[in-house]
């Protein structure tokens, strides 16, 4: 059978969907620029269940549920739910949690510095920038033979384990358990994690995303891998769609607003800007997509790609309890030298990683 | 000489890679091995861009694609 969404059209269409639904999700109540960000919901759930106690971004976001349970609803309906794994799962993890580090630096995942450009943030620029700069660090260790070997084939059913427990967090948040007083589970009463739009709206955008994304390949960093690797312009068309699209849906609704200063869940620190997504897209090469992909990946019974997610909940929990995530105010008091440590990192994976495949 | 490539198992975008180097080494002949739909789809692309022509064939779980020259 043919893969209508795997063609250029279908990129673009698939793309083009996204856009639109972030900026109708951040009509509905998701916080501004934020209709869409993997970094930003993977750390609000992290801080739902306690794993930080930032009490202003809280909650089980239904959109991060929904991108897995579309996305292994797709590939079972397809025939491509594949159980698989043992690629490297604790490097891979500790990449998740270095990619949250980074993102949580700039305030955003590459999903959300597209958003946050479509809403008018010019600091998003430095962010898309160091992305870029990131990507292309991590494609000449892909030129050099890095790899983190070989997936294998595992058991049936392991595959379900990411989406149950998915599955599991949904009814936390339908059925609002608390297991003591005060929490877990946690909600913000004010600030971003407070900010939501209905549980049902959220959970059918994330649904539908998942199944579009599995369909198609959808992946941010992979765009700009792919133009800068091998001069392949498929997968940035569906990203240039994404950005057309919540442009003109952030017009309609009133929520452009162009600038500098001042904007929503962000700071002008654009060296930090800059360096935190570098490292993010550095990690997301080196894990092999970006935080969105990962979670199709993992929909789709993709084991390691499902380490990574987790990893880069934990980092979440990591970054926020160690004074490493910035605020509108600025960077964290140690956010700068948890990301000279991730590239750090990465760079001895990158350098490290390389064993010769046979062929 | 038809060149066998193995990209069962590799993460994205891994199979591109080892078949642009074979590419890149002057082979038109090539028999690729993946066990996904994602890399039969991303490889399909390149070699459609390099201007050879696929055919694809299932083996077990595994997908083996050969490649030719126009």
């Amino acid at each position: 059978m043919d893969n209508r969404f795997a063609s250029r059209k279908g990129i673009i269409v698939v793309g083009a969907v996204i856009g639109v639904l972030a900026a109708l999700l951040q009509y509905l109540g998701n916080p501004a620029n934020m209709g869409i960000c993997v970094a930003c919901m993977e750390r609000d759930i992290a801080g739902a269940i306690g794993l930080h106690r930032v009490d202003v971004v809280q909650y089980i976001r239904p959109e991060i549920i929904g991108f897995v349970l579309g996305s292994f609803i797709a590939a079972l309906l397809a025939g491509e739910h594949k159980p698989r794994g043992g690629s490297a799962p604790m490097i891979r993890f500790f990449l998740g949690v270095f990619a949250m580090i980074g993102a949580l630096v700039f305030l955003g995942c590459p999903w959300r510095a597209i958003l946050r450009l479509a809403g008018g943030d010019g600091n998003a620029i430095a962010g898309i920038l160091g992305l870029a700069a990131g990507i292309f660090v991590g494609v000449q260790f892909l030129k050099r033979g890095y790899n983190l070997g070989r997936a294998y084939p595992q058991k049936s059913y392991s595959g379900w384990l990411f989406p149950a427990v998915m599955l599991s967090l949904f009814l936390l948040l339908v059925f609002q358990v608390s297991f003591s007083p005060g929490g877990p589970i946690f909600f913000s009463e004010k600030g971003p994690g407070s900010q939501h739009a209905p549980i049902w709206i959220s959970l059918a955008a994330g649904l539908l995303v998942g199944i579009l994304a599995q369909r198609s390949r959808f992946c941010t960093m992979g765009a700009i891998r792919d133009v800068i690797l091998i001069r392949d312009f498929h997968l940035i068309s569906g990203v240039a769609a994404l950005l057309a699209f919540a442009f003109a849906g952030n017009l309609i609704l009133g929520q452009f607003k162009p600038g500098f200063e001042g904007q929503p869940i962000a700071h002008t620190d654009y060296v930090w800007n800059f360096l935190g997504m570098a490292l993010s897209g550095l990690a997301f090469v080196l894990a092999g997509g970006c935080p969105g992909r990962q979670l199709f990946l993992s929909g789709e019974g993709d084991m390691d790609a499902g380490i990574f997610a987790l990893g880069m909940i934990v980092g979440a929990g990591i970054s926020h309890n160690f004074a490493m995530a910035s605020s509108a105010k600025g960077t964290g008091a140690f956010g700068p030298a948890a990301v000279v440590i991730g590239f750090l990192f990465c760079l001895i994976v990158g350098f490290t990683q390389r064993d010769k495949i046979k062929f | 000489m038809t060149k066998q490539i193995d990209a069962r198992g590799l993460s994205c975008p891994q199979p591109v890679i080892l078949v642009t180097r074979a590419v890149e080494e002057g082979n038109t002949d090539l028999e690729i091995l993946v066990d996904n739909e994602v890399a039969k789809e991303n490889v399909l692309r390149l070699t459609t861009r390099c201007g050879l022509k696929a055919e694809t064939r299932r083996a077990g779980p595994d997908i083996v694609i050969r490649t030719a020259k126009v």
